[in-house]
């Protein structure tokens, strides 16, 4: 009898019954979180056929360092918005992350470090502050996060009086604008690819550590986590850390891109929340991949880069991003319910298919004494 | 509504909570309202100013008229479980429609009023569509209707447009006494709405869908009716804004919306004025005061001649810190029905 409890037996059943590595991966390019890479395909063809020369290596790597700082916040803001709740701040966080790099740094080479660590402190608290109200003071997300956004800009635009500021250091301004040079092939590799890879990475790992899959568990059901011993309001209050962090990071890039001004950063929280949903993710949490979080981030910049080439008047820009972000939700709605109602064909053949049991093992059948 | 028919309840609840628990939100909103304007008629008095001169509160309540309206269609929107993202851009083309259409000429009014309401309302129809129909989040349908209107906005006008007549700029300058034609026609459209949501059939459908959309189905509600409809009324009532903002300005504007903030700031007044962000509970009264409180704000700032960009931060506090007093309330005020007593339900927003 003991063997059905092995582990190893049990495990080896569940390999039988998985589907070939090509099957899993075509059925994941058919959920929402797939499409949007079929999605980022299609287009980027696209644009290579109206633009051939943006199928060259050294563009193509320029158009992934100029995506880096949305990617990146579009990381953050996955965190917050798989967990259930809303990053409305994120947009102020980058204006004020570049405004303070601009006045603290100045031209002095040697501050470049401790006003890096005073940004990335800044950055957790503000989103130690927001996780906390929205967790312990019990008030919804979309409304500290909207307090804080008006809050942090006012601050920021008092301090600066709205007017533009001088740029930092040329050392400080490099991580957004610099890179490896004499790379083979690439011929340069921007340092944003080489922090948006990381942080993606990073990202990736965290969500398969016990602390993603709880988040997860938490933007499902809140109820049920805290039940099975989940401390729910100190994961959701990293979650808001990592959000504003991320914007952090992003507002470090775009100091090097964009200079120091207070529009800067200005509708980031939207854009990234589009990307994110863009993604598969689902709004109300519980739902979505990281990494397609990312891709969403790059669908959008690759939809506008494409606009671009084909000329469309870039005014245009806003009705064509909301009818995607439309289009692409309704899609997402419509394939999620589907599997959840289990009508589809595919689905019924799929539980059909599962028809390896385990052996059972000896002495079940003998009725032995 | 918690206000009228929890007396009884509410009894009970006091012997644990004592006076503050005994409180509908509704009631806190305006103690807050109360504070504020205890507060405000002090500060003002230090600058050797009178808070209640007429003049005063003439500004305070024509500050409350275009807030007014959009925040009461987003209790409708926000109490059916959805969100609209797309007012501030459905009031701009609203003020650029009827100012367009009125071209100064007096004769015109009427056709451009009704031609900018039924085009808000298709705008709130198709909201309501996607939402219900394609099952897209309220919050990213509005969101993407919004960026496809302010598309629009962008490519087809540069600047102001359009040039209202004095007969509807009237409108906007008149009033009885101290209070303006626009604050009362504000309170006509709440009292409206106040109407269809306590006596009506939609009204009450719309409280079942927000509470449980599921269970309203189940029972019977035709769900998309009750989204649809509250999503027209939402847009119409933000045309109705942008409407009055083109009669107060004389000329229709493609920013006049956005700058406002109308979007955030009307669900900020919806959420302050005791509605779940979550739907199904709260009332258009409670955001009357929610609405009040901003304008009193700003009235009681300007005449601090405080920084405008220190406006923003005192409001953004504001907002969280009122939601914070009665957010820590229980919010289901159900006697226990297990156990020892005291035990109440929560609902985590």
């Amino acid at each position: 009898m003991s063997t059905i409890l092995d582990p190893a037996a049990g495990r080896a059943v569940l390999q039988q019954n998985r589907a070939g590595r090509g099957e899993r991966f075509l059925r994941g390019l058919r959920t929402p979180g797939g499409g949007v890479f079929v999605l980022l395909v299609v287009l980027l063809v696209a644009i290579v056929i109206q633009n051939p020369s943006f199928g060259e290596p050294e563009s193509f790597i320029r158009f992934i360092g100029r995506t880096a700082p949305i990617a990146i916040a579009a990381i953050g803001q996955y965190f917050v918005i798989v967990s259930g709740e809303f990053d409305l701040s994120m947009g102020s966080v980058v204006t004020m992350q570049v405004i303070v790099a601009g006045n603290l740094i100045g031209d002095d080479d040697s501050k470049v470090i401790p006003v890096l660590v005073l940004m990335f402190v800044l950055g957790a608290v503000i989103g130690l502050i927001n996780g906390l109200v929205t967790t312990l003071l019990r008030v919804p997300s979309f409304i500290v996060t909207l307090g804080m956004m008006l809050a942090l800009l006012g601050l920021v635009l008092f301090w600066t009086g709205g007017a533009a500021q001088g740029n930092p250091a040329d050392s400080f301004r490099q991580i957004g604008r610099g890179g490896i040079e004499d790379v083979p092939v690439l011929e340069i590799i921007p340092y944003p690819v080489i922090i948006l890879a990381a942080v993606a990475v990073l990202a990736f790992w965290l969500m398969r550590r016990p602390y993603g899959r709880t988040l997860l568990a938490v933007g499902d059901n809140d109820v049920a986590a805290a039940l099975t011993g989940a401390r729910v309001w100190w994961v959701r209050t990293r979650a808001f850390m990592l959000s504003s962090l991320a914007a952090t990071v992003s507002g470090i890039l775009l100091v090097g891109y964009a200079g120091v001004h207070p529009s800067v950063g200005r509708g980031y929280e939207f854009t990234a929340i589009t990307a994110v949903v863009l993604g598969g993710v689902v709004l109300g949490g519980g739902r979505g991949w990281v990494l397609s979080a990312a891709a969403g981030a790059f669908a959008l910049e690759a939809l506008f880069t494409l606009l671009n080439f084909m000329g469309v008047a870039s005014t245009w820009r806003n009705t064509v991003q909301g009818v995607i972000i439309i289009v692409a939700v309704a899609a997402a709605a419509q394939s999620w319910q589907r599997k959840r109602r289990g009508g589809s064909a595919a689905a019924h053949s799929e539980q059909q298919r599962i028809t390896a049991a385990p052996e059972p093992a000896e002495g079940t059948d003998k009725g032995g004494n | 509504m918690t206000t009228t028919s929890s007396a009884p309840r509410a009894k009970q609840t006091a012997q644990a909570g004592g006076f503050f628990a005994r409180l509908s939100s509704t009631q806190i909103v305006y103690l807050v309202a109360l504070l504020v304007l205890i507060a405000g008629s002090i500060l003002v008095a230090t600058t050797g100013r009178n808070f209640f001169s007429p003049g005063n509160i003439s500004a305070i309540l024509t500050g409350t008229s275009v807030l007014g309206f959009i925040a009461i269609g987003q209790t409708l929107v926000i109490l059916v479980g959805s969100l609209d993202l797309s007012v501030s851009y459905v009031t701009s083309l609203a003020s650029l429609i009827g100012a367009g259409v009125m071209a100064n000429q007096s004769g015109n009014v009427p056709a451009a009023v009704a031609l900018a309401l039924g085009i808000s309302a298709v705008i709130g129809l198709m909201n309501g569509l996607i939402v219900a129909g394609l099952k897209v989040h309220g919050f990213i349908a509005t969101l993407g209707m919004g960026l496809i209107i302010s598309g629009y906005l962008a490519t087809n006008y540069k600047g102001s447009f359009g040039q209202a007549p004095l007969s509807f700029r009237l409108i906007g300058a008149t009033g009885l006494g101290p209070v303006p034609i626009s604050t009362l026609e504000m309170l006509a459209c709440a009292a409206l709405v106040l109407l269809m949501l306590h006596r009506t059939r939609i009204g009450h459908h719309i409280y079942a869908v927000g509470g449980n959309r599921d269970v309203a189905r189940m029972s019977g509600v035709r769900v998309p009716g009750a989204v649809i409809a509250a999503h027209v009324i939402c847009s119409v009532l933000a045309g109705m804004a942008g409407l009055l903002l083109a009669s107060r300005l004389g000329v229709g504007s493609p920013t006049v919306g956005t700058q406002g903030g109308y979007d955030l700031l009307s669900i900020a007044a919806v959420v302050l004025g005791g509605t779940l962000l979550a739907g199904g509970k709260g009332s258009v009264v409670g955001t009357l005061g929610g609405v009040l409180i901003f304008a009193m704000l700003d009235n009681i700032m300007s005449v601090l001649q405080i920084n405008p960009f220190m406006k923003d931060v005192v409001r953004g506090v504001v907002i969280v810190v009122a939601v914070a007093v009665y957010a820590r309330r229980t919010i289901v005020t159900r006697p226990p029905r297990f156990g020892h007593g005291g035990h109440q339900q929560e609902i985590q927003p």
